[in-house]
Protein backbone atom coordinates (compact mmCIF):
# COMPACT_ATOMS: atom_id res chain seq x y z
CA UNK A 1 0.00 0.00 0.00
CA UNK A 2 3.08 2.40 -0.83
CA UNK A 3 0.60 4.38 -3.26
CA UNK A 4 -2.14 5.34 -0.40
CA UNK A 5 -2.04 8.94 -0.87
CA UNK A 6 -5.44 9.50 1.65
CA UNK A 7 -5.56 7.18 4.29
CA UNK A 8 -8.76 7.23 6.72
CA UNK A 9 -8.43 4.97 9.69
CA UNK A 10 -11.44 5.01 12.30
CA UNK A 11 -12.79 8.47 11.58
CA UNK A 12 -15.75 9.54 14.27
CA UNK A 13 -17.22 12.94 15.01
CA UNK A 14 -19.29 14.19 17.32
CA UNK A 15 -21.48 16.68 17.98
CA UNK A 16 -22.72 16.44 22.01
CA UNK A 17 -24.81 13.55 21.61
CA UNK A 18 -25.29 13.38 17.67
CA UNK A 19 -22.57 10.84 15.68
CA UNK A 20 -22.28 12.91 12.43
CA UNK A 21 -19.70 10.88 11.02
CA UNK A 22 -19.33 7.15 12.96
CA UNK A 23 -16.27 4.85 12.90
CA UNK A 24 -15.67 5.32 9.08
CA UNK A 25 -12.19 4.06 7.74
CA UNK A 26 -11.36 3.77 3.98
CA UNK A 27 -8.30 4.63 1.87
CA UNK A 28 -7.30 6.43 -1.90
CA UNK A 29 -4.74 5.53 -3.87
CA UNK A 30 -2.45 8.16 -5.53
CA UNK A 31 -3.86 9.44 -8.50
CA UNK A 32 -7.38 7.36 -8.31
CA UNK A 33 -11.28 9.73 -8.95
CA UNK A 34 -13.07 8.73 -6.31
CA UNK A 35 -17.08 9.78 -5.60
CA UNK A 36 -18.40 10.48 -2.07
CA UNK A 37 -21.69 10.01 -2.57
CA UNK A 38 -24.50 10.27 0.19
CA UNK A 39 -27.94 11.69 1.22
CA UNK A 40 -28.18 15.06 2.64
CA UNK A 41 -26.76 14.89 6.37
CA UNK A 42 -25.54 11.75 5.63
CA UNK A 43 -21.85 12.79 7.25
CA UNK A 44 -20.20 13.99 3.81
CA UNK A 45 -19.42 17.35 4.46
CA UNK A 46 -18.46 16.44 7.87
CA UNK A 47 -15.88 14.12 6.62
CA UNK A 48 -14.40 16.27 4.17
CA UNK A 49 -13.85 19.36 6.59
CA UNK A 50 -12.19 16.39 8.75
CA UNK A 51 -10.02 15.37 5.74
CA UNK A 52 -8.88 18.91 5.01
CA UNK A 53 -8.39 20.10 8.79
CA UNK A 54 -11.44 22.59 9.30
CA UNK A 55 -12.55 20.24 11.74
CA UNK A 56 -11.25 18.75 14.07
CA UNK A 57 -12.27 14.43 14.60
CA UNK A 58 -13.55 13.01 17.55
CA UNK A 59 -11.32 10.34 17.19
CA UNK A 60 -9.61 8.39 14.64
CA UNK A 61 -7.12 9.43 12.26
CA UNK A 62 -6.74 11.22 9.06
CA UNK A 63 -3.57 11.03 6.48
CA UNK A 64 -2.95 13.05 3.37
CA UNK A 65 0.08 11.90 1.79
CA UNK A 66 1.73 10.72 4.99
CA UNK A 67 0.89 13.92 7.26
CA UNK A 68 -1.49 13.64 9.67
CA UNK A 69 -4.24 16.35 9.57
CA UNK A 70 -4.25 17.18 13.03
CA UNK A 71 -0.62 16.69 14.14
CA UNK A 72 1.37 17.97 11.00
CA UNK A 73 -1.91 20.28 9.95
CA UNK A 74 0.42 22.70 7.43
CA UNK A 75 2.30 19.99 5.75
CA UNK A 76 -1.39 18.32 5.07
CA UNK A 77 -2.76 21.52 3.75
CA UNK A 78 0.01 21.89 1.42
CA UNK A 79 -0.94 18.66 -0.17
CA UNK A 80 -4.25 19.69 -1.04
CA UNK A 81 -6.56 22.18 -3.23
CA UNK A 82 -9.97 22.47 -2.23
CA UNK A 83 -13.08 23.45 -4.07
CA UNK A 84 -16.07 23.84 -1.01
CA UNK A 85 -19.60 23.42 -1.05
CA UNK A 86 -20.64 27.20 -0.57
CA UNK A 87 -18.99 29.84 -2.45
CA UNK A 88 -15.21 30.88 -0.82
CA UNK A 89 -14.34 34.00 -2.85
CA UNK A 90 -13.29 37.36 -1.78
CA UNK A 91 -16.01 39.96 -3.50
CA UNK A 92 -14.78 42.69 -2.73
CA UNK A 93 -11.46 41.86 -4.58
CA UNK A 94 -10.26 41.20 -8.31
CA UNK A 95 -10.74 37.54 -9.71
CA UNK A 96 -6.86 37.78 -10.19
CA UNK A 97 -6.36 39.23 -6.55
CA UNK A 98 -7.90 36.17 -5.04
CA UNK A 99 -5.96 33.95 -6.99
CA UNK A 100 -2.54 35.76 -6.22
CA UNK A 101 -4.07 36.11 -2.42
CA UNK A 102 -3.74 31.94 -2.46
CA UNK A 103 -0.96 32.31 -4.26
CA UNK A 104 1.02 33.98 -1.79
CA UNK A 105 -0.93 31.67 1.22
CA UNK A 106 0.71 28.80 -0.70
CA UNK A 107 4.53 30.07 -0.69
CA UNK A 108 3.88 29.83 -4.51
CA UNK A 109 7.08 32.05 -5.79
CA UNK A 110 6.27 34.71 -7.91
CA UNK A 111 8.19 33.67 -11.41
CA UNK A 112 5.76 30.76 -11.27
CA UNK A 113 3.07 32.23 -9.47
CA UNK A 114 2.04 35.10 -12.18
CA UNK A 115 2.11 32.80 -15.32
CA UNK A 116 0.42 29.49 -13.81
CA UNK A 117 -2.74 32.40 -12.96
CA UNK A 118 -2.56 33.36 -16.17
CA UNK A 119 -2.51 29.77 -17.21
CA UNK A 120 -5.46 28.96 -15.59
CA UNK A 121 -7.15 31.70 -15.63
CA UNK A 122 -7.21 31.54 -19.65
CA UNK A 123 -8.21 27.96 -18.91
CA UNK A 124 -11.38 28.36 -16.64
CA UNK A 125 -11.91 31.46 -19.54
CA UNK A 126 -11.75 34.38 -16.91
CA UNK A 127 -8.78 36.25 -18.38
CA UNK A 128 -10.61 38.62 -19.81
CA UNK A 129 -12.36 39.75 -16.48
CA UNK A 130 -9.15 38.99 -14.18
CA UNK A 131 -9.63 42.69 -13.25
CA UNK A 132 -13.82 42.67 -12.46
CA UNK A 133 -14.64 42.55 -8.99
CA UNK A 134 -16.07 38.78 -7.67
CA UNK A 135 -18.70 40.07 -6.69
CA UNK A 136 -19.84 41.11 -10.33
CA UNK A 137 -19.53 37.29 -11.04
CA UNK A 138 -22.31 34.73 -11.89
CA UNK A 139 -22.55 31.86 -9.76
CA UNK A 140 -20.93 30.06 -12.64
CA UNK A 141 -18.06 32.20 -13.19
CA UNK A 142 -17.52 31.96 -9.44
CA UNK A 143 -17.22 28.63 -9.53
CA UNK A 144 -14.53 28.40 -12.27
CA UNK A 145 -12.63 30.71 -10.12
CA UNK A 146 -12.81 28.81 -7.31
CA UNK A 147 -11.33 25.69 -9.35
CA UNK A 148 -8.75 27.68 -10.71
CA UNK A 149 -7.77 28.34 -7.34
CA UNK A 150 -7.54 25.37 -6.26
CA UNK A 151 -5.40 23.94 -8.09
CA UNK A 152 -2.91 27.22 -8.14
CA UNK A 153 -0.37 25.60 -5.97
CA UNK A 154 -0.31 22.21 -7.88
CA UNK A 155 -1.87 19.94 -5.06
CA UNK A 156 -1.58 16.57 -5.20
CA UNK A 157 -5.47 15.94 -3.92
CA UNK A 158 -7.90 17.66 -5.18
CA UNK A 159 -10.72 17.55 -3.43
CA UNK A 160 -14.02 18.77 -4.91
CA UNK A 161 -17.37 19.53 -2.77
CA UNK A 162 -20.36 19.41 -4.66
CA UNK A 163 -18.37 21.18 -7.24
CA UNK A 164 -21.16 21.38 -9.87
CA UNK A 165 -24.13 22.67 -8.00
CA UNK A 166 -25.29 25.61 -10.07
CA UNK A 167 -23.44 25.33 -13.52
CA UNK A 168 -24.82 24.77 -16.54
CA UNK A 169 -23.92 21.57 -18.38
CA UNK A 170 -21.72 23.27 -20.55
CA UNK A 171 -19.44 24.27 -17.91
CA UNK A 172 -20.01 20.99 -15.86
CA UNK A 173 -18.65 18.71 -18.78
CA UNK A 174 -16.05 21.25 -19.47
CA UNK A 175 -14.88 21.39 -16.04
CA UNK A 176 -14.61 17.44 -15.70
CA UNK A 177 -12.86 17.22 -19.11
CA UNK A 178 -10.16 19.48 -17.10
CA UNK A 179 -10.22 17.79 -13.67
CA UNK A 180 -10.03 14.06 -15.68
CA UNK A 181 -7.12 15.79 -17.79
CA UNK A 182 -5.25 17.05 -15.03
CA UNK A 183 -5.46 13.78 -13.10
CA UNK A 184 -4.48 11.82 -15.71
CA UNK A 185 -1.17 14.07 -16.97
CA UNK A 186 -0.13 14.66 -13.23
CA UNK A 187 -1.84 12.17 -11.25
CA UNK A 188 -3.40 14.39 -9.11
CA UNK A 189 -6.29 12.48 -6.91
CA UNK A 190 -9.33 13.45 -7.32
CA UNK A 191 -11.95 12.79 -4.36
CA UNK A 192 -15.32 14.76 -4.94
CA UNK A 193 -19.10 14.35 -3.39
CA UNK A 194 -22.06 14.74 -5.85
CA UNK A 195 -25.67 15.27 -5.91
CA UNK A 196 -25.42 14.01 -10.02
CA UNK A 197 -25.20 10.01 -9.30
CA UNK A 198 -24.89 9.85 -12.93
CA UNK A 199 -22.31 12.55 -12.96
CA UNK A 200 -20.55 9.73 -10.28
CA UNK A 201 -21.14 7.20 -12.44
CA UNK A 202 -19.31 8.58 -15.78
CA UNK A 203 -16.40 10.52 -14.09
CA UNK A 204 -15.75 8.33 -11.12
CA UNK A 205 -13.46 5.36 -11.05
CA UNK A 206 -14.64 4.35 -7.11
CA UNK A 207 -17.53 5.11 -5.74
CA UNK A 208 -17.99 5.44 -1.49
CA UNK A 209 -21.52 5.27 -0.51
CA UNK A 210 -21.75 7.04 3.35
CA UNK A 211 -25.61 6.97 5.17
CA UNK A 212 -25.70 8.08 8.53
CA UNK A 213 -22.08 8.55 9.62
CA UNK A 214 -21.88 5.13 8.29
CA UNK A 215 -19.89 3.97 4.96
CA UNK A 216 -22.47 1.41 3.35
CA UNK A 217 -20.63 0.58 0.18
CA UNK A 218 -17.37 1.02 -1.77
CA UNK A 219 -16.40 -0.12 -5.47
CA UNK A 220 -16.18 0.52 -8.88
CA UNK A 221 -19.82 1.77 -10.36
CA UNK A 222 -20.09 -1.92 -12.12
CA UNK A 223 -19.22 -3.75 -8.70
CA UNK A 224 -21.90 -1.68 -6.82
CA UNK A 225 -24.79 -2.40 -9.61
CA UNK A 226 -23.73 -5.89 -10.08
CA UNK A 227 -23.85 -6.31 -6.27
CA UNK A 228 -27.26 -5.05 -6.11
CA UNK A 229 -28.42 -6.26 -9.26
CA UNK A 230 -29.61 -2.73 -10.62
CA UNK A 231 -28.88 -0.89 -13.41
CA UNK A 232 -27.75 2.18 -12.64
CA UNK A 233 -25.93 3.84 -10.37
CA UNK A 234 -28.66 5.85 -9.16
CA UNK A 235 -31.09 2.33 -8.40
CA UNK A 236 -28.07 1.03 -6.46
CA UNK A 237 -27.34 4.10 -4.59
CA UNK A 238 -31.26 4.31 -3.76
CA UNK A 239 -30.69 0.53 -2.81
CA UNK A 240 -28.30 1.10 -0.39
CA UNK A 241 -29.33 4.07 1.10
CA UNK A 242 -33.52 3.61 0.92
CA UNK A 243 -36.26 5.88 -0.33
CA UNK A 244 -36.52 7.88 2.69
CA UNK A 245 -36.63 11.83 2.44
CA UNK A 246 -33.62 13.42 4.52
CA UNK A 247 -33.74 16.00 6.49
CA UNK A 248 -32.42 19.09 3.75
CA UNK A 249 -31.74 21.75 5.67
CA UNK A 250 -28.71 21.78 8.42
CA UNK A 251 -25.80 19.79 7.94
CA UNK A 252 -24.35 18.44 11.28
CA UNK A 253 -22.17 21.41 12.60
CA UNK A 254 -24.93 23.74 11.36
CA UNK A 255 -27.84 22.01 13.66
CA UNK A 256 -25.14 21.96 16.60
CA UNK A 257 -24.80 25.39 16.10
CA UNK A 258 -28.44 25.99 16.15
CA UNK A 259 -28.90 23.87 19.67
CA UNK A 260 -26.15 25.74 21.22
CA UNK A 261 -27.99 29.13 20.10
CA UNK A 262 -31.19 28.12 21.29
CA UNK A 263 -29.55 26.91 24.84
CA UNK A 264 -28.57 30.43 25.59
CA UNK B 1 6.47 37.35 6.36
CA UNK B 2 4.39 37.36 2.39
CA UNK B 3 1.58 35.93 4.30
CA UNK B 4 0.92 38.81 6.60
CA UNK B 5 1.57 41.30 4.30
CA UNK B 6 -1.10 39.85 1.73
CA UNK B 7 -3.39 39.77 4.32
CA UNK B 8 -2.91 43.06 5.05
CA UNK B 9 -3.08 44.60 1.96
CA UNK B 10 -6.19 42.58 1.55
CA UNK B 11 -7.60 44.61 4.12
CA UNK B 12 -6.32 47.96 3.11
CA UNK B 13 -7.93 47.37 -0.47
CA UNK B 14 -11.12 46.24 0.97
CA UNK B 15 -11.32 49.56 2.60
CA UNK B 16 -10.28 51.95 -0.20
CA UNK B 17 -12.83 50.13 -2.34
CA UNK B 18 -15.90 50.88 0.23
CA UNK B 19 -16.09 54.39 -0.48
CA UNK B 20 -19.66 54.52 1.53
CA UNK B 21 -18.42 52.90 4.62
CA UNK B 22 -15.31 55.41 4.50
CA UNK B 23 -17.75 58.42 4.35
CA UNK B 24 -20.25 57.01 6.50
CA UNK B 25 -18.21 55.99 9.54
CA UNK B 26 -16.77 59.70 9.15
CA UNK B 27 -20.61 60.88 9.69
CA UNK B 28 -20.40 60.45 13.45
CA UNK B 29 -17.54 61.90 14.09
CA UNK B 30 -17.90 65.41 12.40
CA UNK B 31 -21.23 64.81 14.09
CA UNK B 32 -19.73 64.60 17.68
CA UNK B 33 -17.15 67.43 16.68
CA UNK B 34 -19.76 69.95 15.61
CA UNK B 35 -22.31 69.00 17.78
CA UNK B 36 -20.42 68.66 21.12
CA UNK B 37 -17.40 70.88 20.53
CA UNK B 38 -19.12 74.16 18.78
CA UNK B 39 -22.02 73.26 21.27
CA UNK B 40 -20.72 72.50 24.41
CA UNK B 41 -17.15 74.93 23.60
CA UNK B 42 -19.19 78.32 24.98
CA UNK B 43 -20.06 76.11 28.23
CA UNK B 44 -16.33 74.60 28.57
CA UNK B 45 -14.77 77.55 28.01
CA UNK B 46 -16.66 79.67 30.71
CA UNK B 47 -16.00 76.79 33.26
CA UNK B 48 -12.88 77.49 33.19
CA UNK B 49 -11.81 74.57 30.92
CA UNK B 50 -10.21 76.20 27.59
CA UNK B 51 -11.07 75.56 24.37
CA UNK B 52 -13.31 72.60 23.49
CA UNK B 53 -12.32 71.34 20.46
CA UNK B 54 -8.61 71.49 21.69
CA UNK B 55 -9.84 69.47 24.49
CA UNK B 56 -12.06 66.95 21.88
CA UNK B 57 -10.63 66.26 18.99
CA UNK B 58 -7.95 63.68 20.92
CA UNK B 59 -11.13 62.00 22.15
CA UNK B 60 -13.07 62.09 18.57
CA UNK B 61 -9.75 60.40 16.78
CA UNK B 62 -9.82 57.84 19.54
CA UNK B 63 -13.29 57.47 18.86
CA UNK B 64 -12.81 56.95 15.14
CA UNK B 65 -10.38 54.77 15.98
CA UNK B 66 -12.00 52.71 18.27
CA UNK B 67 -15.03 51.59 16.10
CA UNK B 68 -12.90 51.41 13.00
CA UNK B 69 -10.58 48.89 14.60
CA UNK B 70 -13.50 46.91 16.02
CA UNK B 71 -15.21 46.87 13.22
CA UNK B 72 -12.47 45.87 11.27
CA UNK B 73 -11.61 42.33 13.65
CA UNK B 74 -15.26 41.92 13.71
CA UNK B 75 -15.33 41.73 9.70
CA UNK B 76 -14.43 37.62 10.26
CA UNK B 77 -17.65 37.56 10.80
CA UNK B 78 -18.50 38.26 7.38
CA UNK B 79 -15.55 36.18 6.39
CA UNK B 80 -17.08 33.38 8.01
CA UNK B 81 -20.49 34.03 6.57
CA UNK B 82 -18.99 34.62 2.86
CA UNK B 83 -16.77 31.56 3.27
CA UNK B 84 -13.67 33.36 2.71
CA UNK B 85 -12.88 32.19 5.89
CA UNK B 86 -12.47 28.32 5.17
CA UNK B 87 -9.83 29.54 1.93
CA UNK B 88 -7.55 30.94 4.53
CA UNK B 89 -8.04 28.33 7.45
CA UNK B 90 -7.01 25.33 4.68
CA UNK B 91 -4.04 27.68 3.97
CA UNK B 92 -0.78 26.22 5.12
CA UNK B 93 -0.06 29.18 7.25
CA UNK B 94 -0.41 29.14 11.17
CA UNK B 95 -3.14 31.08 12.82
CA UNK B 96 -1.06 32.95 14.72
CA UNK B 97 0.30 35.09 11.19
CA UNK B 98 -3.33 35.17 9.92
CA UNK B 99 -4.07 36.58 13.30
CA UNK B 100 -1.43 39.24 13.07
CA UNK B 101 -1.64 39.84 9.55
CA UNK B 102 -5.03 40.91 10.16
CA UNK B 103 -4.85 42.48 13.44
CA UNK B 104 -2.05 45.22 11.73
CA UNK B 105 -4.46 45.47 8.78
CA UNK B 106 -7.27 46.17 10.33
CA UNK B 107 -5.21 48.82 12.69
CA UNK B 108 -3.77 50.11 9.53
CA UNK B 109 -7.32 51.26 8.11
CA UNK B 110 -8.08 52.38 11.84
CA UNK B 111 -5.57 55.25 11.59
CA UNK B 112 -6.23 55.87 8.02
CA UNK B 113 -9.41 56.71 9.55
CA UNK B 114 -8.38 58.65 12.10
CA UNK B 115 -5.97 60.63 10.13
CA UNK B 116 -8.97 61.68 8.36
CA UNK B 117 -10.46 62.84 11.47
CA UNK B 118 -7.30 64.94 12.78
CA UNK B 119 -7.37 66.20 8.86
CA UNK B 120 -11.25 67.64 9.29
CA UNK B 121 -10.48 68.50 13.02
CA UNK B 122 -8.09 71.34 11.64
CA UNK B 123 -11.15 72.98 9.92
CA UNK B 124 -12.63 72.88 12.86
CA UNK B 125 -9.74 74.89 14.40
CA UNK B 126 -8.20 72.22 16.14
CA UNK B 127 -3.95 72.96 16.36
CA UNK B 128 -1.82 70.59 17.85
CA UNK B 129 1.20 72.07 19.59
CA UNK B 130 3.94 71.23 17.05
CA UNK B 131 4.77 68.54 14.24
CA UNK B 132 6.48 66.23 16.67
CA UNK B 133 4.03 66.53 18.66
CA UNK B 134 1.74 65.15 16.27
CA UNK B 135 4.06 61.93 15.47
CA UNK B 136 4.24 61.45 19.00
CA UNK B 137 0.50 61.36 18.78
CA UNK B 138 0.60 58.42 16.37
CA UNK B 139 2.19 56.20 18.72
CA UNK B 140 -0.80 56.07 20.81
CA UNK B 141 -2.76 56.11 18.10
CA UNK B 142 -1.26 53.08 16.46
CA UNK B 143 -1.24 51.20 19.79
CA UNK B 144 -5.07 52.06 20.76
CA UNK B 145 -5.87 50.76 16.97
CA UNK B 146 -3.70 47.48 17.50
CA UNK B 147 -6.02 47.33 21.17
CA UNK B 148 -9.24 47.29 19.47
CA UNK B 149 -8.62 45.27 16.45
CA UNK B 150 -7.36 42.70 18.61
CA UNK B 151 -10.75 42.76 20.93
CA UNK B 152 -12.16 42.88 17.64
CA UNK B 153 -10.89 39.57 16.38
CA UNK B 154 -11.39 37.99 19.50
CA UNK B 155 -14.75 39.06 20.44
CA UNK B 156 -15.90 37.47 16.43
CA UNK B 157 -14.17 34.47 16.94
CA UNK B 158 -16.79 33.60 19.49
CA UNK B 159 -20.15 34.67 17.09
CA UNK B 160 -21.32 32.80 14.35
CA UNK B 161 -23.31 35.51 13.14
CA UNK B 162 -24.11 39.36 12.99
CA UNK B 163 -26.95 39.05 15.17
CA UNK B 164 -25.12 39.85 18.18
CA UNK B 165 -23.62 42.72 16.65
CA UNK B 166 -25.72 45.30 18.30
CA UNK B 167 -25.18 43.97 21.72
CA UNK B 168 -21.22 44.73 21.36
CA UNK B 169 -22.00 47.79 20.12
CA UNK B 170 -24.40 49.41 22.70
CA UNK B 171 -23.02 47.29 25.50
CA UNK B 172 -19.31 47.06 24.94
CA UNK B 173 -18.33 50.08 22.47
CA UNK B 174 -20.52 52.64 22.98
CA UNK B 175 -19.51 52.20 26.71
CA UNK B 176 -16.09 51.81 26.18
CA UNK B 177 -16.09 55.62 24.35
CA UNK B 178 -18.08 57.38 26.64
CA UNK B 179 -16.73 56.49 29.71
CA UNK B 180 -13.10 56.82 28.72
CA UNK B 181 -12.74 60.68 28.97
CA UNK B 182 -12.87 61.39 25.46
CA UNK B 183 -15.51 64.00 26.24
CA UNK B 184 -14.96 65.32 29.52
CA UNK B 185 -12.32 66.32 32.03
CA UNK B 186 -10.93 63.41 34.27
CA UNK B 187 -11.08 65.37 37.04
CA UNK B 188 -13.26 66.04 40.13
CA UNK B 189 -15.63 62.98 39.12
CA UNK B 190 -17.46 60.60 41.44
CA UNK B 191 -15.32 57.58 42.67
CA UNK B 192 -17.55 55.12 40.86
CA UNK B 193 -17.04 56.84 37.45
CA UNK B 194 -13.25 56.98 38.17
CA UNK B 195 -13.04 53.76 38.44
CA UNK B 196 -15.02 52.62 35.51
CA UNK B 197 -12.44 55.14 33.41
CA UNK B 198 -9.78 53.72 34.94
CA UNK B 199 -10.31 50.26 34.12
CA UNK B 200 -11.24 51.11 30.49
CA UNK B 201 -8.02 50.81 28.43
CA UNK B 202 -9.47 53.10 25.65
CA UNK B 203 -9.35 56.23 28.36
CA UNK B 204 -5.38 55.83 28.27
CA UNK B 205 -5.32 55.94 24.54
CA UNK B 206 -7.43 59.12 24.63
CA UNK B 207 -4.90 60.53 27.69
CA UNK B 208 -2.06 59.61 25.18
CA UNK B 209 -3.08 61.00 22.49
CA UNK B 210 -4.59 64.13 24.57
CA UNK B 211 -1.12 64.27 26.22
CA UNK B 212 1.17 63.96 23.16
CA UNK B 213 -0.82 66.68 21.44
CA UNK B 214 -1.30 69.28 24.50
CA UNK B 215 0.91 68.55 27.00
CA UNK B 216 -1.56 67.60 29.62
CA UNK B 217 -2.26 64.35 30.55
CA UNK B 218 -4.00 62.85 33.18
CA UNK B 219 -2.17 59.56 33.85
CA UNK B 220 0.84 60.22 33.03
CA UNK B 221 2.23 59.47 29.53
CA UNK B 222 4.22 56.29 30.45
CA UNK B 223 1.53 55.10 32.54
CA UNK B 224 -0.46 55.72 29.06
CA UNK B 225 1.78 53.96 27.01
CA UNK B 226 2.54 50.99 29.56
CA UNK B 227 -0.87 50.33 30.23
CA UNK B 228 -1.83 50.47 26.31
CA UNK B 229 1.14 48.28 25.35
CA UNK B 230 0.13 45.32 28.01
CA UNK B 231 -3.32 45.45 26.99
CA UNK B 232 -2.93 45.11 23.62
CA UNK B 233 -0.49 42.38 23.62
CA UNK B 234 -3.15 40.20 26.39
CA UNK B 235 -6.17 40.96 23.95
CA UNK B 236 -4.12 40.01 21.07
CA UNK B 237 -2.80 37.20 22.58
CA UNK B 238 -6.54 36.26 23.82
CA UNK B 239 -7.45 37.16 20.21
CA UNK B 240 -4.94 34.39 18.79
CA UNK B 241 -5.90 31.53 21.58
CA UNK B 242 -9.21 32.33 20.10
CA UNK B 243 -8.86 32.67 16.52
CA UNK B 244 -7.06 29.47 17.21
CA UNK B 245 -9.85 27.81 17.85
CA UNK B 246 -12.50 28.10 15.33
CA UNK B 247 -13.90 25.27 13.40
CA UNK B 248 -15.88 25.57 10.77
Amino acid sequence: MNDTIISVDHLTKKFNDFTAVNDISFSVEKGEIVAFLGPNGAGKTTTIKMLTTLLVPTSGAVLLNGSDVVTHQEDARRTFGIVFQDPSLDDELTAWENLEFHGVLYGVPKNIRRPRIEELMKFVELWDRRNALVKTFSGGMKRRLEIARGLLHHPKIFFLDEPTIGLDPQTRNAMWDYVIDLNKKEQITIFFTTHYIEEAEKVAERIIVIDYGKIVATGTPDELKTRTQTNTLEEAFLKYTGHAIRDEDASASDRMRLRRRMHH
Amino acid sequence: MSTIYILWLRQLKRYFRSRSRIIGSLGQPVLFLVALGFGLGPTFQKAGQGNYIQFLVPGIVAMSVLFTAVFSGIEIIWDRQFGFLKETLVAPVTRMEIMIGRTIGGATVAMIQGCIVFVISFFAGFRPLGAGNLAFAFVFMFLTAVLFTALGTAIASRLEDMQGFQLIMNFLIMPLFFLSGALFPLNNLPPVLKVIIAVNPLSYGVDGMRGALEGVSHFGLATDFGVLTVMALVILAIGSYLFSKIQL
